[in-house]
């Protein structure tokens, strides 16, 4: 039997349901009422975006996983782009962005993350969905749950517990597979050859999913998430969130057949429509408040409701605080958060720019040797001793020459020890070669002295690839 | 005591003071119960796994076991777990990479072992912690030396520098001699001695120090040209690199010509003796060491 919308119920309907339509406080279950509507689409829309994360493991590049967070390895493979750990620095800007762009984000239109794209939202929203199906309306639901265990009971909360397992399952997989060869990770989940790391992660999401999703739900978002405690420093009177216009809808009061609408009465009829529909159980007529997480559903719900009776949509609106009092609203290039906002995410997001563009893909880091820090030769000469760090973050090894340079000419008579030949430098990773350094003492000058070292070479192509890096060349005191 | 209970439908224990002081009977919360369950399962499921109970001989008393006897506790747990099992398999894993390497080791020379580029990084790699162990105490980090240790880290060396005498220096210990001159010397040619070494170290000539020196022998040990005769270990005196304290020079030759170094029945004389590793270090230990020291950048 399939559910009635609201756009289906008469309004006497609607009053005979309000009363089940309880505000959220945490003692009872909520079963919101699902329902079409714009917003509703909006929310589809959204959670299909989450198809990523299903999805975007198996797309390959080549020969390899196209991304791929190789953690053992210490590679970020991303299509083409091949992060490793000297590039981590980009991520402290990426997640400033991120963090700039989620405060932003909310100052300016309140809780998108939390109404549409928050894996809480969409995993709960997909699991009610399943509830929704075969449990029935939130009617049912509720009668359900008071119902002793019977057979037909456990049947359907068994299809129910099977469904949810299937999508925490996939999510467990889908996560895990970010991080290993997504092809071979199925393979070795069920020859049992995955590593324990697998199984552990791949549990843990199973429970943590259900747990969260299925049960905790939007508990999770009252009592859980930091977000939601933190929201109201950033939403301001201007920022525009769902909102119940009290100056329209007061003095709320039930329409009732055959009797005329009090002189002083309002818009709202007191349908309850608002809460029934509402994810989290609150009552958006009270006003802003940490329970909402503004995904714009009571929008749909009142507007149904308006549509009905007669009089125009929109009771509840995205609208700000001071558009709701009628006050006069800044336009957005006039308020100093909004640029103030702006400019961290250009400079975070020029950081990330800034950083990809200058990757080299050769790169030279020098180590002085600590103990000793020169040595005197026989001769007389001082001898250093250097670490060269060759870092190849090419596809391919490259044979690479190494170089010193004294710049100005300081270091009369410098010979430079194994650097002769030419040193393979592995892809991927780091080649240590040690190095040698010998000034006649009589032409030192200084205690310490800047040294440059160069490295340079060719990749199958032709490619000239090089890196300099400078260091010191220390001797006794004068 | 249940007939005179002023509060008999509270479910209190009957143990009641000053009037309404009262002693309730009210049940733990039921997440404790739950707690406690779980820890008693917890226990069972532990012991059932793990060896457990660990009294008289039972178990390891952090002893090293050899071949393989390995006590768990009274209980040996269903899994045969240990800790020192767990230890041993992750030893052996960790032997099994290094094997090859160990195993080449073990089969070549230290001269091979150095030209061979694997090798030598792997010995270049693995070497610090036994060099850090047996050689660092007196030789210094990197080889930088001690006053009255040689540095490693330069080209001058008193029993040779290449990679078989320094293999054998470490193998069998080294031990140089200088006999004391104070008794067949005056102060004032030990004066002179000294100046013309310390001169000699920096470039300087003075007939008067030569034809002591010609005279009293020292090129004896020391050779004509004062360089020294790596098969006596004796030092080359004609370089800028000295063992004894750097810091005055001429005072420090003085006392070493005087006293000499290792003379036997001489108080103030110099101690410089290194130990023989054969008997603490295996052999391809020794060759490690031998090229580990070689490449810090003196080997010759």
């Amino acid at each position: 039997m399939a559910e009635k919308q609201i756009h289906e119920q008469s309004l006497e309907e609607l009053y005979a349901e309000a009363h089940e339509h309880t505000i959220n406080v945490g003692d009872v279950k909520i079963h919101a009422k699902r329902m079409g509507g714009k917003f509703r689409n909006l929310k589809w829309a959204s959670n299909f975006l989450w198809l990523i994360f299903f999805i975007g493991p198996y797309l390959r590049l080549g020969d390899r996983q196209a991304v791929l967070l190789d953690i053992p390895n210490r590679q970020f493979h991303i299509f083409n782009l091949t992060l490793l750990p000297q590039d981590l620095w980009m991520l402290s800007f990426l997640l400033l962005f991120f963090a700039i762009l989620l405060a932003v984000v909310t100052a300016l239109a309140g809780r998108v993350w939390c109404g549409f794209f928050c894996f809480q939202t969409v995993w709960t929203d997909v699991f009610t969905w399943i509830e929704d199906k075969l449990e029935g309306t939130p009617a049912k639901r509720r009668k359900l749950e008071k119902s002793p265990l019977n057979a037909a009971k456990i049947i359907v909360r068994a299809k129910k517990y099977a469904l949810w397992f299937l999508i925490a399952f996939l999510t467990g997989i889908s996560f895990t597979a970010w991080f290993t060869d997504a092809y071979d990770l199925w393979v070795d989940l069920f020859t049992l050859n995955a590593s324990s790391t697998v199984y552990i992660t791949v549990s843990m999401f199973i429970v943590g999913t259900i747990f969260l999703a299925g049960i905790l739900r939007e508990q999770t978002c009252f009592w859980l998430c930091p977000y939601a405690r933190i929201q109201a420093v950033m939403i301001d009177d201007t920022s525009i969130v769902p909102s119940y216009d009290v100056s329209r809808g007061e003095k709320r009061g039930r329409l009732l057949k055959g009797k005329p609408a009090s002189e002083d009465q309002g818009d709202c009829v007191d349908c309850n429509q608002c809460v029934a529909v509402c994810p989290t159980g609150v009552d958006i007529r009270g006003g802003q408040q940490e329970g909402c997480i503004m995904c714009g559903l009571c929008i749909d719900a009142c507007d149904a409701v308006m549509e009905k009776i007669n009089k125009p949509a929109g009771l509840i609106k995205y609208a700000s605080w001071d558009g709701i009092m009628g006050k006069e609203e800044l336009p957005l290039l006039k308020r100093p958060r909004v640029w103030v906002y702006g400019a961290i995410l250009l400079i975070s997001i020029l950081g990330v720019v800034l950083g990809l563009s200058g990757m080299e893909s050769l790169e030279l880091k020098v180590l002085h040797a600590r103990q000793p820090l020169f040595v005197i030769q026989s001769d007389g000469t001082i001898q250093n001793r250097y670490t060269m760090k060759v870092l190849n973050k090419m596809n391919e090894d490259i044979r690479v020459t190494i170089s010193a340079d004294d710049g100005d000419g300081d270091l009369k008579g410098m010979i430079v020890l194994g650097a002769e030949k030419e040193i393979v430098a592995t892809h991927g990773t780091v080649t240590a070669v040690t190095i040698f350094v010998k000034v006649p003492r009589k032409n030192l000058t200084e205690k310490s002295q800047p040294i440059t070292f160069h490295v340079e070479g060719k990749d199958s192509a032709g490619e000239l690839y090089q890196s300099n890096r400078e260091s010191i060349f220390i001797g006794p005191k004068r | 005591m249940s007939e005179n209970n002023p509060f008999p439908d509270e479910g209190n224990t009957g143990h009641i003071w000053d009037d309404n002081l009262r002693e309730l009977a009210n049940p733990p919360p039921n997440w404790w119960m739950m707690a406690w369950y779980a820890s008693i399962a917890f226990i069972i499921g532990y012991v059932v796994i793990y060896p457990a109970i660990p009294l008289f001989d039972s178990f390891n008393k952090g002893e090293v076991v050899e071949g393989g006897v390995i006590k768990g506790g009274i209980t040996k747990g269903v899994t045969g777990w240990t800790a020192i099992g767990e230890y041993k398999a992750d030893l052996a894993i960790v032997e099994a990479v290094r094997k090859p390497y160990e195993d080449k080791i073990a089969a070549m020379s230290a001269q091979e072992i150095l030209a061979d580029d694997g090798l030598s990084t792997y010995v270049e790699h693995s070497g610090k912690v036994l060099f850090g162990d047996k050689c660092a105490a007196c030789h210094g980090t990197g080889g930088a030396g001690n006053v009255g240790y040689p540095v490693l880290a330069d080209d001058d060396w008193l029993f040779g520098g290449t990679i078989e005498q320094i293999q054998t220096t470490i193998t069998n210990g080294r031990k140089g001699m200088m006999t004391a001159h104070a008794a067949t010397l005056s102060e004032a040619e030990i004066d002179t001695l000294a100046s013309y070494v310390v001169g000699l170290s920096e470039g300087k000539t003075d007939e008067k120090g030569k034809a002591l020196f010609t005279s009293k022998a020292c090129f004896a040990c020391h050779g004509m040209d004062a360089k020294g005769m790596a098969a006596l270990g004796s030092v080359n005196l004609t370089d800028g690199i000295w063992r004894f304290n750097e810091a005055d020079l001429l005072a420090s030759a003085k006392q070493t010509i005087a006293h000499g170094v290792n003379a036997a029945g001489d108080t103030q004389t110099r101690n410089a003796e290194m130990p023989a590793f054969k008997d603490t270090l295996s052999e391809a230990d020794i060759k490690k060491m031998a090229v580990y020291v070689y490449k810090f950048g003196g080997g010759k």
